[in-house]
């Protein structure tokens, strides 16, 4: 589709280079690391060695002792203050610092506070801990056993280890249909315990100035205005009331998910700076980052499929035990505690379908965030797209034709899902037909039955994923109450240039860029000449901030909403300056000019600048305008992706050949900013597929907390990816956009996985865990006596 | 704890300094002299967002003491624009969209001004193996390979007018 806007104005559509990059090329960025305030204190954690422990004593002496070693702050220093517990955002508790029992390795016992960061590393190696170990749960299954021990004594009325139960859907409808169906499949899968591990780690500077008893902590946080109105809430009885609180997310080296929760770091920082009088910085390294920060997924799965013999798909049903660590420490809207699990019917139209799930708690890291996904959208994703193919091997169906045959069709949009979901828009098998002839699909399969002659491995793969992003609709979204609305205040200066304001947060995703595009795709002034600003409390409206894809579908609205609402107003004064009805006026990018009349014009700098030195008469002065907006619905985009793996029988490595994704996410602000999300997010698809997972052994201790073996993948594992799109407006979003930063993250894993157990399935595989490893697919060749 | 004095050179300019021997690199670059365009990503030398110069060699700062660098020549991001003119590299990362958070983007670079001196004309499997030791958590790697690629036909421009 062609821009509507010149190169020069850069609306929607132009891929624009980004603004942002200047100062990042230059080392220039202001990342929280690098915030360097007069008389700044250094704090370093000291952290559990045991998964379940007592905590017998803790002497620091010899900490105290060390030169530049001010303070160590213990559970019970925070319990004179009543600080030693917090909410989390899944209105669970998790302690800021224990007075009694440690929960989960890496745990957060203590802090040192020190003139640097040398000495308070050195206070963290001379601090005592006397513990008593206990036997940990590691696994859901033992925790849920039996005379399993109590893990949270601590709240009232828990029997057992069981965090909470939810069930959805129509049981009865969905038994009826299994009950009676030609042909059901069935698989247990787990998504293993990942990590976002985003490069820069997390961390604070929390200044609190005694004189004015004003609190800022510049932060990494991809929700700035939720953290400070969570601050007041936990802190508001030691004196930290909200107009006083300043939250500055600063530029954000990769969030992911993973910048959402409230740290107890966070906290140990604030109340440190509020005792001391002075600025303390805090920033964790890379083992403290992926050993105790949240983890995300975790779900074990038992997923089953009822169709017809003809290959009609009637029901779903998944039963899913999701291991949430110490607490649920997750990040979900609040009336949905397993998330946006229920888009798991997919891209298909069945007649029902039924979920139950137990979450759990065991001794590990608390957390279930998102990884780069809309609340548990991966989990969903994969266990549909895993459960198609399962079906398609079962009947002897070709993969592509199953999905076809039980795609929602076009005409069926706004589609009812048996979950309740209102899918906005879709053209699923549109996308489908687009990647199977970009990666040459009935050419691959000739090819493939070739190979399988000459006793050869290769696998195509398939996922025909839909989304569910942009959260969202205030009758159902919030976060603590807060509803999940987002924000953006504009001001056009009198020389026709813009500043406009946000709640979201860029952690990379080039709002400074995109957000700009969108005024300027609504005013007319060019993008280039529109400063964006977001992050810090004190200066941007409220919003609920960046994640679940939900920036384009919320902010970026409120971005068009706002502009319209100046060029309302903007109309009235070409009026005036034209002196002539507002009716009269026709508007294209930029001007209004009467119409048949079009050498009498005005341009939205001449009006601009009317605003503030020849306003009408009645009208107020100046050019801004603010816009909360509450999407009525969620955006659905989708997309299908297609993997040609080849296998070395050698070796078992899983050679990724050929990686096609197709995606849609409605009408495009920035080609080239989305073609670089779903690069990214095919990434993060391929990390969990065949590369990562937070591995723990039975007494609860991590084996891969670090990037030694926590395998990120390099440059040299990602294959070329190859991008494409279809594009599908969103009826509902102001400019038809939909949410597109994590597509791919959620569509990329089944494409792996069924690539690979379609190469195998001549050995009679119907499914594969992941990662998929070379010593497991090495395995199955040897087993099979195969393995070269 | 006794301190050594060093004479360090960051980007043409010496610094002379009394440090703790146990300092590292990117401590003095970051919180001594005040460059904080080097980043540190993790602390076994894997992520490479700490990647330097030294003596034009690429290393990683996080697992390089100050001390070690004592009369040596450093080269850090902030030292690679002549002005307002960028690096090749640094438009090749613009042009081809070849950062997002931008965290990993120094070390990145820096590697990569080593890479194209010691191989003008790199392959993308070069590219690829070239830069294994920098971890990008963004982009998946594809529009990095663009980048440098362009910062290499740039590079190789004036010599063919010559």
């Amino acid at each position: 589709m062609a821009p509507r806007t010149s190169e020069k104005i850069c609306g929607m559509g132009h891929s624009m280079k980004r603004k942002e990059d200047a100062r990042f090329l230059r080392g220039k960025g202001n990342y929280v690391d690098d915030i360097s305030l007069p008389g700044m204190l250094y704090m370093a954690i000291v952290r559990s060695p045991f998964a379940y422990a007592k905590i017998k004593s803790i002497n620091t002496d010899a900490a105290l002792a060390i030169p530049g070693v001010l303070a160590v702050i213990d559970g019970p220093t925070l319990a004179q203050y009543n600080l030693h517990w917090m909410p989390t955002l899944m209105s669970d508790t998790q302690m800021v610092l224990p007075t009694d029992t440690v929960m989960y390795q890496s745990q957060e016992v203590c802090a040192v506070i020190a003139t640097d960061r040398y000495s308070a590393a050195d206070g963290v190696d001379a601090v005592e801990v006397d513990y008593e170990p206990m036997q940990a749960m590691v696994t859901p299954w033992q925790s849920m056993e039996s005379g399993a021990p109590l893990l949270r004594p601590d709240k009232e009325g828990q029997k057992d280890n069981c965090a909470w139960s939810w069930q959805h859907g129509n049981k009865e409808s969905t038994d009826q249909a299994f009950a009676s169906a030609d042909v059901v499949v069935r698989q247990k899968m787990h998504i293993p315990r990942i990590h976002v591990a985003s490069i820069e780690t997390c961390g604070c500077v929390a200044d609190f100035d005694p004189g004015t008893g004003q609190l800022t902590v510049y932060m990494t946080t991809q929700a700035p205005h939720a953290i400070r109105t969570v601050v007041a809430l936990v802190a508001g009885h030691v004196g930290l009331s909200e107009e006083k609180i300043r939250i500055i997310s600063p530029d954000i080296g990769g969030g992911f998910g993973g910048k959402v929760p409230v740290y107890p770091g966070y906290v140990i920082a604030i109340a440190a700076s509020v005792v001391i009088g002075k600025p303390v910085k805090w920033i964790e390294d890379r083992t403290e980052n992926l050993q105790a920060d949240s983890f995300a997924r975790d779900y074990h799965m038992d997923c089953e499929l009822a169709a017809s013999n003809e290959g009609r798909i009637q029901a779903m049903r998944i039963h899913t035990t999701a291991d949430y660590g110490y607490t649920d420490a997750a990040a979900n809207p609040s009336k949905f505690p397993a998330g946006l699990f229920s888009i798991c019917t997919g891209s298909y139209d069945m007649d029902t379908a039924h979920l139950d799930m137990d979450a759990v708690y065991t001794n590990k890291p608390p957390g279930g965030i998102a990884y780069r996904c809309s609340f548990r959208v991966t989990e969903a994703v994969h266990a549909i797209e895993r459960m198609v193919d399962v079906l398609a091997q079962r009947l002897g169906r070709d993969p592509a034709d199953l999905r076809i045959q039980n795609f929602i069709q076009p005409d069926q949009f706004p589609y009812q899902s048996p979950m309740g979901w209102e899918y906005d828009s879709g053209n699923y098998e549109g996308a489908l037909r687009k990647a199977m002839d970009m990666v040459g699909y009935d050419d691959l399969r000739r090819e493939q039955a070739e190979k399988r002659a000459r006793g050869e491995y290769m696998g195509i793969g398939i996922s025909s994923f839909t989304e569910i992003v942009g959260a969202g609709p205030s009758r159902e979204f919030d976060i603590l109450g807060i509803k999940m609305f987002d924000s953006c205040e504009l001001r056009i200066h009198p020389t026709g240039k813009a500043l406009a304001r946000f709640g979201t947060k860029s952690q990379g995703q080039g709002h400074e860029t995109t957000y700009a595009q969108i005024i300027a795709e609504e005013l007319g002034i060019p993008a280039l000449h529109i400063q964006v600003e977001e992050g810090d409390t004190d200066t941007a409206p409220y919003g609920l901030g960046t994640y679940a894809s939900r920036s384009t579908p919320t902010a970026g609205a409120a971005a068009a909403k706002a502009a319209r609402k100046v060029r309302a107003k903007a109309r009235k004064i070409a009026a005036h300056l034209l002196e002539v009805s507002e009716d009269d006026l026709e508007w294209e990018p930029g001007v209004f000019t009467v119409k048949g009349a079009p050498d009498r014009s005005t341009t939205i700098q001449d009006i601009a600048l009317a605003a503030y030195t020849n306003h009408p008469q009645g009208l107020e002065a100046g050019l801004e305008a603010v816009h909360y907006y509450d999407p009525p619905n969620l955006t659905f985009p989708f997309g299908s992706y297609i993997c040609v793996v080849d296998i070395d029988r050698g070796t078992g490595q899983v050679h990724i050949r050929r990686f096609v994704a197709v995606d849609d996410c409605g009408n495009i602000i920035n080609p080239m900013i989305v073609e670089g999300q779903v690069h990214g997010g095919l990434t993060q698809g391929l990390a969990p597929a065949m590369y990562e997972s937070l591995i723990y052994d039975e007494d609860g201790n991590i084996l891969n907390g670090t990037f030694m073996d926590y395998l990120v993948p390099t440059a040299v594992e990602t294959p070329h990816w190859e991008t494409s799109h279809t594009i599908t407006p969103c009826p509902h979003h102001p400019l038809g956009a939909k949410g597109v930063g994590e597509s791919a993250t959620v569509g990329a894993p089944p494409a792996i996985v069924n690539a690979v157990v379609d190469a195998l399935s001549p050995l009679g595989v119907t499914h594969m865990e992941i990662p998929i490893t070379p010593p497991a697919v090495w395995k199955i060749l040897n087993d099979h006596g195969v393995a070269e | 704890m006794a301190t050594q004095s060093i004479t360090v050179t960051v980007n043409g300019q010496a610094y002379t300094r009394d440090v703790e021997p146990r300092l590292l690199l990117v401590h003095l670059i970051r919180d001594e002299l005040g460059l904080t365009g080097t980043h540190i990503g993790c602390d076994t030398s894997h992520c490479g967002a700490c990647t330097v110069l030294l003596d034009g060699k690429s290393i990683k700062a996080c697992t390089f003491l100050a001390v070690q660098a004592n009369g040596r020549n450093v080269q850090t991001i902030e030292g690679l624009a002549e002005g307002a003119a960028l690096h090749p590299l640094q438009e090749g990362f613009h042009e081809k969209h070849g950062l997002q958070c931008g965290f990993c983007t120094p070390g990145m670079i820096m590697r990569a001004v080593e890479m194209l001196e010691r191989n003008p004309t790199p392959s993308e499997e070069d590219i690829r193996w070239g830069i294994s030791g920098n971890l990008c958590r963004c982009t998946g790697y594809v529009n990095i390979i663009k980048a440098i690629q362009y910062a290499a036909d740039k590079m190789a421009e004036p010599a063919e007018a010559n």
